[in-house]
């Protein structure tokens, strides 16, 4: 990256729970978010991906690392010191159902983000509502209604238009699509294109479905039990994976060609749990290639190429089965 | 929409024949209560020693009490302090346990102290508790109220935390937050809005239970004093005549009993109508 990062994060941790029940949701995480980049975070449930996107936004407090937004560090920054990461961050969630408090009209629920920083009051008010929900595709008449006169495409809409109310400059995106049904997917993922260009906006985008997040990212990181396994661009993760771990997630990754050879299910077994983690490298207890040397040394991440790298004591770029275990 | 969301509201409710029922002999009492004045036939505390202890009849449809007092003047005046004293203590309750409740779920430094306090209070039985208050404050309405609403303001923080409990982690909450909406509009806004329905429905119990209650300490001496016409001094003073004169105790009675059992009619409507999994079902 030539730019300085929007977003820089440094060895972020979050451990929940005291000793001896601590659970280590995310360890050491580093990566860095260009103005108008926008990277992934894909992994499996448990992975610690939504805790690092509200660990970005101070929604929760982290154990240890530094957050750099726009330079400052703002991982230990009180409350009211936050002005300007509330001003340039935001969040899309991924229950368009819980993210819209009920009891609220839509001018509210969006005219609050405008309160919160003083951005439009009185007539310009509601004229800047409506031009937001236009922004989304939706009408400014629909200002007056509750949320549960909408779809859940529509609602999802409408987070997105209170995320843009503050022009942000980032936005975490914690699994948008998920929980919507396939068609009304595609939409909001088209929307989300859209105005990722119009705004210049930099993205978190979480996901668990590599598909989409190979389509709306520029680059991706691979998290597994709270740990990057793999990061680098777009092409480098599903072209050429280095790490077992996110050829794995590849392979298991449903082909829209039914004539595709199936790859045999390299993946078997849960995620262990992140309260006893497995020693050296976190994914030894279900990587087809492990040795002795995984249970004892946690690889480091290593370059493969440019931005490219990966956390795994062998290569496993060629295109060959990995030594079988 | 033709129709306004509370007219909706109240015509789903009342498709439960009971629940209307109860909303309307609850509407009559407190109307009567209201304007006693005009409505009952003769002074609550007029005596006339000439007709003490009359069966119901054309003079008196309720009979008359050990002084000659109409029963039927006194049940109407005796539901202004009964209800008044239910309606204050689910007033000062709802206050003052809503506050506590909100902070206790959303601070969750101050819970653990809160939630002692509220559980050493809940571990006396009610009546005990009221009667030792009043016992210590001195036997007055206000003091009524007071000890009424110490033994009943722990119900509404348990129901008001449990919520907050639950609505602080939900999205629409984190959302406010990463827009740095102050705290106070968190809580007063998105937090407050969200437990007005279970804190309606534990007002309607509560205010039964006052109104039991006061009924209670009134007939153990340890409530309003005597003079005052409750449904609870009623039964009180009529109890040495109740073998020979069942009118004195029975009408008070079933006074209370049917203001009671209508607040808790309408607060289980209001239970079903509220919670979103009983309403599809209605």
């Amino acid at each position: 990256m030539s730019a300085a990062p929007l977003l820089a994060v440094e060895g972020l941790t979050k451990h929940f729970g005291r000793t001896p029940h601590i659970v280590r949701a995310v360890e050491d995480v580093s990566f860095d978010i260009a103005p108008g980049e926008v990277l992934g975070l894909v992994g499996e449930s448990g992975s610690g991906k939504s805790t690092i996107g509200r660990l970005i936004l101070r929604l929760i407090d982290s154990t240890a690392g530094a957050i750099r937004f726009d330079g400052q560090d703002i991982s230990r920054l009180p409350e009211r010191q936050l002005k300007v990461l509330r001003r340039n961050a935001q969040m899309i969630f991924q229950d368009p159902y819980a993210s819209l408090n009920p009891r609220l009209r839509v001018r509210e629920i969006i005219g609050e983000a405008l309160d919160a920083h003083r951005l439009a009051s009185g007539a310009r008010r509601n004229e800047r509502i409506g031009e937001l929900l236009e922004t989304v595709g939706l009408q400014a008449t629909h200002m007056s209604r509750f949320p549960h006169e909408f779809s859940g495409g529509q609602r999802q809409r409408i987070g997105i238009a209170r995320a843009l109310a503050v022009e942000p400059k980032l936005i975490v995106a914690d699994e948008p699509v998920s929980a919507l049904d396939v068609s009304v997917q595609a939409q909001v993922i088209n929307l989300m294109q859209d105005l990722r260009q119009r705004f210049g906006l930099a993205m978190l985008f979480i996901s668990h479905d590599l598909d989409v997040v190979e389509l709306m990212c520029d680059r991706i990181a691979v998290l597994y039990l709270g740990r990057v396994m793999e990061i680098g661009s777009s092409d480098d993760i599903s072209q050429r994976p280095r790490h077992p771990y996110t050829r794995a997630l590849l392979a298991a990754s449903p082909k829209a060609d039914p004539d595709a050879p199936k790859i045999r299910r390299m993946l078997t077994g849960d995620i262990p749990s992140p309260m006893a983690p497995p020693s050296g490298c976190v994914f030894r207890t279900r990587c087809p290639a492990a040795t002795d040397e995984c249970a004892r040394v946690v690889p480091k991440l290593r370059s493969a190429s440019g931005g490219h790298r990966f956390a795994c004591h062998y290569d496993t770029a060629h295109d060959e089965e990995p030594a079988a275990a | 929409m033709v129709h306004s969301p509370a007219i909706l509201f109240f015509r789903r409710m009342f498709r439960r024949k009971l629940v209307f029922a109860a909303f309307v002999i609850l509407s009559v009492i407190m109307l009567m209560a209201l304007v006693a004045p005009w409505v009952a036939p003769y002074e609550p505390t007029s005596i006339k020693i000439i007709r003490r202890l009359r069966p119901p009849g054309e003079l008196n449809w309720l009979g008359t009490d050990e002084f000659g007092r109409d029963i039927l003047s006194r049940i109407i005046y005796g539901a202004r302090a009964s209800l008044g004293i239910g309606f204050a203590v689910v007033l000062v309750s709802m206050t003052v346990g809503t506050l506590f409740g909100l902070l206790a779920g959303y601070f969750r430094s101050l819970d653990g102290l809160v939630m002692r306090v509220v559980d050493a209070t809940m571990a006396l039985p009610d009546i005990l508790l009221a009667i030792f208050l009043v016992a210590v404050l001195g036997a007055s309405a206000f003091n009524v109220v007071l000890a009424l609403s110490i033994v009943y303001t722990p119900r509404v923080i348990r129901v008001v935390r449990a919520s907050t409990l639950v609505l602080r982690e939900l999205p629409f909450v984190e959302a406010a937050r990463a827009l740095g909406v102050s705290t106070r509009r968190i809580l007063s806004v998105h937090i407050l809005l969200n437990v007005a329905s279970p804190v309606l429905v534990q007002a309607t119990f509560i205010f039964a239970y006052a109104v039991l209650a006061e009924a209670g300490l009134s007939f153990l001496g340890a409530g309003v004093p005597p003079e005052v016409p409750t449904w609870g001094t009623m039964i009180a003073s009529g109890q040495q005549y109740a073998d020979s004169a069942f009118w004195v105790v029975l009408f008070p009675g079933l006074a209370i009993v049917l203001a009671a059992l209508s607040l808790q009619v309408v607060g289980d409507g209001l239970r079903d109508m509220l919670d979103p999994k009983l309403r599809k079902t209605l």
